[in-house]
């Protein structure tokens, strides 16, 4: 019987394991949040305090750094996107010239080590001239991004019939609003899913950054820079605060669906 | 936006028919459509109907205006609209795969062409449309949560709301079970006979075009072989594709020799036999002698044969009981095989397989079709052709 039991659960089991070594860092760094450190260079929990989620500035160039990163994620997703939207657009749907030979370049940039990207990047940029900063860094951005959108939006793509948008313009849809009211709308999931992806990449990004960054400081270069002196708990309440507003987005998408399939 | 698409052309426009005038449609080195012309009465139900890559649908994408001509034109009453974007044409769809739009419900399904077309209130036109295929209770369901029949009766609706002038059905029923495709052919029937629109009907299923339509077109590859009534089609086919493909057709392998007056002499086999002129395509040179099935009456001996009836002997050699009639193959002396379909009235009792038998026919339900010098494969139609039955 014991047996029996253990067998029906092994699943189960195994699963619950492999979620907790997934979330066990998250949950360090959301105990960290609320501790009081005993110094500077300390990692243990001292004491329970809500100070640092009161007062997440008190370091105010680290405040500075999450500002530019959201900015700069926010900037470079929105350019990827759209630069990878028509992209996928165009190699779903047209046949052209060199249209496989872009299939394959890319998803260059995403098998590019980082490293390499970086040194290329900085390259070019001392080469033309171009200053070191956040355009540099948005621009190192949105090249790696696009890749990503670009293979998110296709596939979303591949899977739409384009029967539908026939159907449309039998509907006396023209072309802008057979797009419009109907291939926008089918592919939107997919868009949103890769400006969500887009963005964090941005977000965290390190290596590429750093090599590009000029004198300009991102969050995760701040973090860097910081783990050298000893890190502020309030970087723990800007990491846990990005999980919980993730965790809530993803929430929130699956709670939709629900309902829509409910109702509808 | 409504402006620029005909509205009233497609509600209360002037009477017309659909004629396609030497339409033709290649790709690459295909031809897919040849040439083709035919006439389409307003407010009448036609079907095109032909095997898998013989057209059909291209032609239908044509009038639609999803797919470009090579050459030649379509009309509508007066108005060429060959070269017309589809959203311009008084001309709707009903897609074999349904197409329906995943992310609106039945009601925005339905409501889409009347909106795109700047009509502000539908309400009361979708949903008369919806009671019209019994669907008014299903307005707020996303398409994915209707059966197979409720996809197909929506996007029936989603067509038809627009009061088109043509409405142009790709094989709609195809994807339905035998009960529910019966079901919604008379359904179709009835909404014709109420909408008044003029149905273009594409199918390979020659049952359902022959019970909805009122005029058939044969379609073979690319070109039309026979057009007309159902009836006129089945009884007396033009051509031996025409004679196979709409039911099942006994061809006799013969030459006609003339002959005076009112009959046309044929030799086959060896035998001579004889067809009403009226019934003759041609009347001298290699034909086949056709007689369907159900024309064929089997007897024990030749003597038994009531007068002005032609007959051929032969061995049972296959008996099927299908409930409504036994189906047989007689193997003849010249060792063709010749299918008789019998009614199971109780007239006459079952024949066993192996017994010698006497087919007859009367001359008058005979066909005779010309045929290409040393073409004679077609005169034993093998037992399980898949002629007649959609496969």
């Amino acid at each position: 019987m014991i047996s029996r039991w253990l067998v029906d659960r092994w699943v189960t089991g195994v699963a619950l394991l492999v979620l907790g070594y997934l979330l066990l860092p998250i949950a360090v760094v959301a105990a960290l949040s609320f501790n009081r450190p005993s110094s500077r260079l300390s990692y243990d929990f001292a004491e329970f305090t809500l100070d640092n989620w009161r007062n997440p500035c008190a370091t105010s160039d680290m405040c500075d750094a999450v500002l530019r990163s959201v900015q700069i994620g926010f900037i470079a997703t929105v350019l990827a996107t759209v630069l990878g939207t028509l992209m996928a657009f165009a190699l779903a749907r047209h046949r052209f010239r060199g249209r496989s030979a872009i299939n394959v370049l890319i998803f260059l940039p995403m098998a590019t080590p980082e490293l390499v990207m970086g040194t290329s990047l900085l390259a070019l940029f001392v080469s033309a001239g171009v200053p070191q900063g956040f355009w540099s860094i948005v621009v190192a951005h949105v090249t790696f991004c696009v890749s990503f959108v670009v293979v998110t939006v296709r596939a979303r793509l591949a899977g739409m019939d384009s029967r539908l948008e026939e159907a449309a313009m039998d509907l006396y849809a023209s072309e802008w609003q057979t797009f419009r009211r109907v291939t926008l709308p089918l592919a939107l999931p997919g868009i949103v899913a890769a400006a969500l992806l887009a963005f964090s990449l941005s977000f965290d990004d390190f290596i590429v950054t750093n090599f590009n960054a000029g004198t300009t400081v991102t969050f995760p270069m701040y973090v860097w820079g910081a783990a050298q002196r000893g890190i502020p708990p309030q970087v723990n309440v800007v990491g846990t605060a990005m999980f919980v507003l993730a965790l809530l987005l993803v929430l929130a998408t699956t709670l939709r669906g629900r309902r829509t399939r409910r109702t509808s | 936006m409504s402006g620029m698409v005909g509205t009233t052309a497609g509600r209360e426009g002037p009477a017309g028919d659909l004629r396609l005038a030497n339409l033709t449609k290649r790709f690459g080195a295909v031809t897919a459509v040849d040439d083709l012309s035919l006439t389409v009465p307003q407010g009448s139900f036609f079907a095109l109907l032909g095997p898998s890559g013989c057209g059909k649908t291209t032609t239908l994408r044509m009038i639609a205006g999803l797919e470009e001509p090579t050459g030649g034109q379509v009309l509508l009453g007066e108005r060429d609209v060959t070269r017309l974007r589809p959203y311009k044409r008084p001309v709707n769809t009903v897609f074999q795969s349904y197409a329906l739009f995943p992310h609106l419900d039945v009601f925005e399904n339905v409501a889409f062409g009347l909106r795109r077309r700047g009509i502000r209130s539908v309400d009361d036109e979708v949903m008369g449309m919806l009671a019209l295929v019994q669907l008014d209770d299903h307005g707020h369901r996303r398409p994915a949560q209707l059966s197979g029949g409720q996809q197909q009766r929506v996007a029936l609706a989603r067509a038809l709301v627009n009061r088109p002038q043509v409405l142009l059905l790709d094989e709609p029923l195809g994807a339905l079970d035998l009960t529910l495709r019966r079901r919604m052919q008379l359904e179709l029937k009835r909404i014709q006979a109420e909408v008044g629109s003029t149905f273009v009907h594409v199918t390979h299923d020659q049952e359902e075009a022959m019970t909805m339509a009122d005029t058939v077109a044969v379609l073979n590859v690319g070109r039309i072989e026979q057009l007309g009534a159902p009836a006129d089609l089945y009884e007396y086919p033009a051509t031996a594709f025409v004679a196979n493909f709409l039911g099942q057709s006994n061809l006799l392998t013969g030459e006609a020799s003339g002959g005076g007056g009112n009959e046309v002499a044929v030799s086959a086999h060896g035998r001579r036999f004889s067809v009403p002129a009226g019934r003759a395509r041609v009347d001298r040179g290699p034909v086949h002698l056709g007689v369907r099935p159900e024309k064929l009456h089997l007897v024990d001996s030749a003597d038994q044969v009531p007068a002005g009836c032609q007959h051929v002997a032969g061995v049972v050699t296959d008996a099927a009981y299908v409930g409504v009639s036994t189906q047989y193959l007689l193997r003849t002396g010249w060792g063709g095989e010749l299918t008789a379909f019998v009614a199971n009235s109780g007239a006459t009792g079952p024949l066993p397989v192996g017994a010698r038998a006497v087919a007859y026919w009367d001359p008058r339900h005979a066909f005779l079709l010309s045929r290409e010098p040393g073409d004679a494969h077609l005169s034993t139609p093998a037992r399980n052709e898949p002629v007649g039955t959609p496969s």
